[in-house]
């Protein structure tokens, strides 16, 4: 049983197609790449995943628990219902919390699994250290995994621009997912910050037990670390199939270079 | 850990405690007379009412307009409790404070949709509405003439003595109020909380309930504002829904940003400075307004944050530094919400 | 017939809204202030004409001679305020301009509560001897006509300047996109400053107008037909002119309704139940655009 299938789902902006019939298919443990030119519509997929824009047609099934079977649609679900489910997602234009400390960033995310109330908060119960010890442990924990642990109390928008990008995903792994979506996560790395983080990447998919779908806009890399690539263009999925496929077909390097471009990577 | 917390708390029950018999025994021989005593306590009063509102618009990020809609539920239904009903006192503000928040949900639930300006407005329309039910609900609050002679907090023989226990009542609420405020910011369910100020968004994506949270941070607030309007009533006597208009809700919105949106302790402090200023401008008698207006307008061009931004004072930071004998006053400002905790 | 009545007293009044209306709307189309001194310019816009006509009586003349110097005046205050108060917070936190914009209107309330030749005290406006014309069963009086008149004139006006001029397209340009315009060549400052003239200056005219129905004049009188207004704009479609034409128009009609069918003491939470109504409902306007944030 797949971790997550969309079938069919199409989204209209107003009068614009930002994605039509798209399909996937995402089993357990995969490292899928979803690719494409700037405004094909691959975000516009992760926003339909996630809950923040609904669909105009098409359905979205997520494989929410341990039992392979427990699949449900999560077409209307708010994005918060989505994440407590257990799909986690980063930014391209980053999103961190940003006046607010490393720590808290992550502390946020781990939010929705603390187990004590807003009363016990109030009357400081055993309850509230507990957890808080445990929750800034575990912040800490994954934070440390990207070797930012030591930045814990600086304010986010400090941060070089790398290590926010590192944030935003220790920030969704903090919500315990099944399934991780990155969108465009070595953006504005340089090449060795971005193979550092591929390997990282690789790293936590296998720690975490977790699937991941990554969008990106540099070839070699996914062309590195997918198993899997989706190629989109105006919305449609032109191509998919196993990185030495993709760099052979025709249409994808039409799409990526124009008439008789050749991939370099 | 565990000392640590014990040394918290109990720096903030003694600090409390001893500002208190300072101030009370200040005002019972005299030093403090019974001008600033009154003054004092009217300060008090703001710091509930202005922090119920620091906690929707500082800490949550929604801007309202309205707050002093939710101070005149609690006002009205408290005297009403108490003279028509005969109600205790502290039940009575309780009772306030519980059908302001009541009016905190029915508000909050339409303004969800709602972000930034249109959202002032919206609660804004509402502080005027409630202001119009006030004055047309005639046979239960006394219409535009109001309600008059509401029973003070105590009748003894000693006028020192009852403006002492008129103080005794505001301060215990007001920081039950900061610790209320405090504490919950300081938390989880605190950070879920400015987790929509930064970024909703971003919020819900980590899966915070962003409605859940909104209309949680309304009912407290609305809940504040209403013991703040019922122990108002009680301190004036008298009620009328012109104390509760457009004008008295800019107030508090502007005691809020002048102490820094999201700071408690700047609330504290703006609340006490706000209510001093304004009576040492009545010496200007009718320029009194034209400089407050003139201020106001000058502290946000060139003091834009407020007192303290989004920071806090914080004595036991303080202590702690001092204990440890680490000398370096000028950063008792900690550096930002919620670094104090967890150490 | 008394429904009739109605809706004519209510047109009357809803043009005055509307035309205070149009000054939020403009101002807040470009620089999303909402700005809460608007009101307090109608109130100098109609002190500008008790000076006039009290001091020269009241003519067709001094009638035009009022509107052109109180316009003239408020434009020119508009000015003033929007470069010393408002510009320095262009970039500020959106309460920081909402705080300085009350503190504006404070300034100028207070500010006429102590100029000598103001006063707190409300003063009896100069207006022709009442005369009512019957049509029909249907009172209207020369006021009322005069009122709905003039509005009608500036509204032409004003659509004419934002649709078929240089500056207006210019105006409508900032309002959609002002970092674009601003890299067409376009001079921010100057339109922002001609945005906050012409709605100051068609507050000033409706200042005059509200003044000859009621007919006083007070510092603190702009307080609530500004409110109101506002509330117009915000119904119509904050942002949206033709909006705030039709916003104040209807918030007059069902406020004048309110108060010949229900209660006088319930006419003023009406325009308020309308809004959250509305913004409940369709948050941004009847005119109003939905804007959707990209993520
Ligand atoms: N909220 C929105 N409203 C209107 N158009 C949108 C919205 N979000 C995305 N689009 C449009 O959808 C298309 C796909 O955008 P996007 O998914 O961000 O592309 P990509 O991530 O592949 O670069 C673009 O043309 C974009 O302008
Ligand atoms: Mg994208």
């Amino acid at each position: 049983m797949a971790v997550l299938e969309a079938q069919n789902i199409s989204i209209v902006f107003g009068g614009l197609k930002a994605v039509t019939n798209f399909d996937l298919k995402l089993e357990k443990g995969e490292l899928v790449g979803l690719i494409g030119p700037n405004g094909a519509g691959k975000t516009t997929v992760f926003n339909m995943l996630t809950g923040v824009y609904n669909p105009t047609s098409g359905d979205i099934l997520f494989n929410y628990s341990s039992d392979d079977n427990a699949s449900k649609s999560i077409v209307g679900l708010k994005p918060y219902q989505i994440t407590q489910l257990g799909i986690a997602r980063t930014f391209q234009n980053i999103r961190l919390f940003k006046d607010l400390t490393v720590l808290d960033n992550v502390r946020i995310a781990l939010h929705f699994n603390v187990k004590y109330n807003a009363l016990q908060a109030v009357f400081r119960t055993s309850a509230f250290y507990r957890e808080e010890g445990r929750v800034a442990g575990k912040a800490k924990e994954l934070l440390e995994i990207f070797h930012i642990g030591e930045k814990q109390n600086e304010l986010a928008k400090n941060l070089p621009y790398g290590e926010q990008r590192k944030l935003e995903i220790v920030r969704a792994l903090a919500t315990n997912p099944k399934l991780l979506l990155l969108d465009e996560p070595a953006a504005g790395m340089n090449p060795q910050e971005t193979q550092d983080l591929m390997k990282l990447i690789k790293f936590i998919k296998d720690q975490f037990n977790l699937t991941i779908l990554l969008i990106e806009h540099d070839m070699s890399l996914v062309m590195g670390i997918c198993e899997r690539i989706v190629v989109l263009d105006y919305g449609q999925t032109i191509a998919a199939g196993t990185p030495a496929e993709i760099r052979k077909d025709p249409k994808v390097i039409k799409a990526y270079l124009g008439e008789g471009g050749e991939f370099d990577a | 850990m565990k000392k640590n917390r014990i040394f918290n708390a109990v720096v903030i029950l003694g600090a409390s405690v001893v500002v208190f018999v300072i101030l009370a025994a200040l005002q019972y021989i005299g030093v403090i007379d019974e001008y600033n005593g009154q003054l004092l306590t009217l300060s008090g009063i703001y710091i509930v009412v202005a922090l119920s509102l620091n906690l929707i618009t500082g800490f949550t990020g929604q801007l309202a307009l309205g707050q002093a809609g939710f101070m005149s539920v609690g006002a009205y239904t408290t005297a009403i409790a108490i003279m028509k009903f005969h109600v205790p006192m502290l039940l009575a503000i309780l009772i306030g404070g519980l059908v302001a928040a009541v009016f905190g949900i029915i508000i909050g639930f339409p303004t969800l949709r709602l972000r930034g300006d249109y959202l002032a407005i919206a609660t804004l329309g509402f502080g005027e509405i409630i202001r119009v039910l006030m004055i047309n609900l005639g046979s239960l609050t006394g219409g535009a003439a109001g309600l008059k002679g509401i029973p003070a907090f105590s009748e003894t023989e000693n006028f020192v003595l009852d403006a002492v226990i008129k103080f005794s009542w505001v301060y215990v609420f007001a920081v039950i109020t900061i610790v209320i405020i405090s504490n919950l910011i300081n938390s989880s369910p605190g950070r879920a909380i400015i987790s929509i100020r930064e970024d909703e968004i971003a919020a819900n994506s980590m899966g915070i309930n962003i409605a859940y949270y909104k209309i949680f941070s309304f009912t407290l607030s609305a809940f504040l504002a209403g013991v703040g309007g019922g122990l108002y009533g009680i301190y004036m006597g008298y009620l009328n829904p012109t104390m509760f208009g457009f004008m008295p809700s800019m107030n508090i919105v502007v005691i809020v940003v002048l102490g820094g949106l999201g700071s408690i302790t700047g609330t504290v402090v703006a609340s006490v400075a706000f209510t001093y200023i304004q009576e040492w401008l009545r010496v200007f008698k009718d320029l009194r307004l034209v400089i407050f207006g003139l201020a106001l307008i000058l502290v946000m061009i060139f003091w834009p944050k407020g007192l303290l931004g989004n920071k806090e004072l914080s004595i036991s930071g303080f202590l702690r530094k001092l204990f440890k004998r680490e000398n370096n006053p000028e950063r008792t400002v900690s550096q930002q919400n919620g670094s104090r905790e967890g150490k | 017939m008394e429904f009739v009545q109605q809706v004519l007293n209510g047109l009357s009044l809803g043009s005055v809204y509307a035309l205070i209306a149009l000054g939020y709307t403009m101002v807040y189309g470009i620089v999303k202030l909402i700005n809460f001194a608007h009101g307090d310019i109608l109130m100098i816009g109609a002190f500008g004409g008790f000076f006039i006509m009290g001091a020269f009586g009241v003519s067709p003349t001094t009638i035009l001679i009022s509107f052109i110097v109180s316009m003239g005046v408020c434009a020119i205050i508009g000015i003033i305020i929007e470069k010393t108060c408002y510009a320095p917070l262009r970039n500020a936190p959106r309460i920081n301009a909402l705080i300085t914009a009350i503190g504006v209107s404070y300034l100028l309330e207070n500010g006429g509560r102590v100029l000598p030749f103001m006063g707190p005290n409300p003063k009896q406006f100069p207006t022709f001897k009442i005369q009512n014309y019957n049509f029909l069963g249907i009172n209207i009086s020369q006021t009322q006509i005069m009122t709905i008149a003039i509005s009608i004139l500036l509204m032409a006006l004003l659509n004419y300047i934002i649709n078929y001029t240089k500056i207006g397209k210019a105006m409508r340009a900032t309002s959609f996109d002002m970092n674009a315009a601003c890299l067409m060549g376009i001079n921010i400052n100057r339109i922002i400053s001609f945005t906050f003239a012409l709605g100051a200056a068609l507050g000033a005219a409706a200042g005059i107008l509200f003044a000859s129905s009621y007919p006083q004049v007070e510092p603190y009188m702009g307080f609530m037909p500004g409110l109101k207004a506002f509330v117009a704009a915000v119904l119509g479609g904050i942002g949206s002119i033709p909006g705030a034409m039709l916003g104040g128009f209807l918030l007059g009609i069902a406020e004048t309704l309110t108060k010949g069918f229900i209660s006088s003491k319930l006419a003023d939470g009406v325009a308020f139940g309308i809004l959250i109504i509305i913004l409940v409902v369709k948050p941004t306007g009847i005119l109003g655009k939905n804007e959707r944030e990209k993520v």
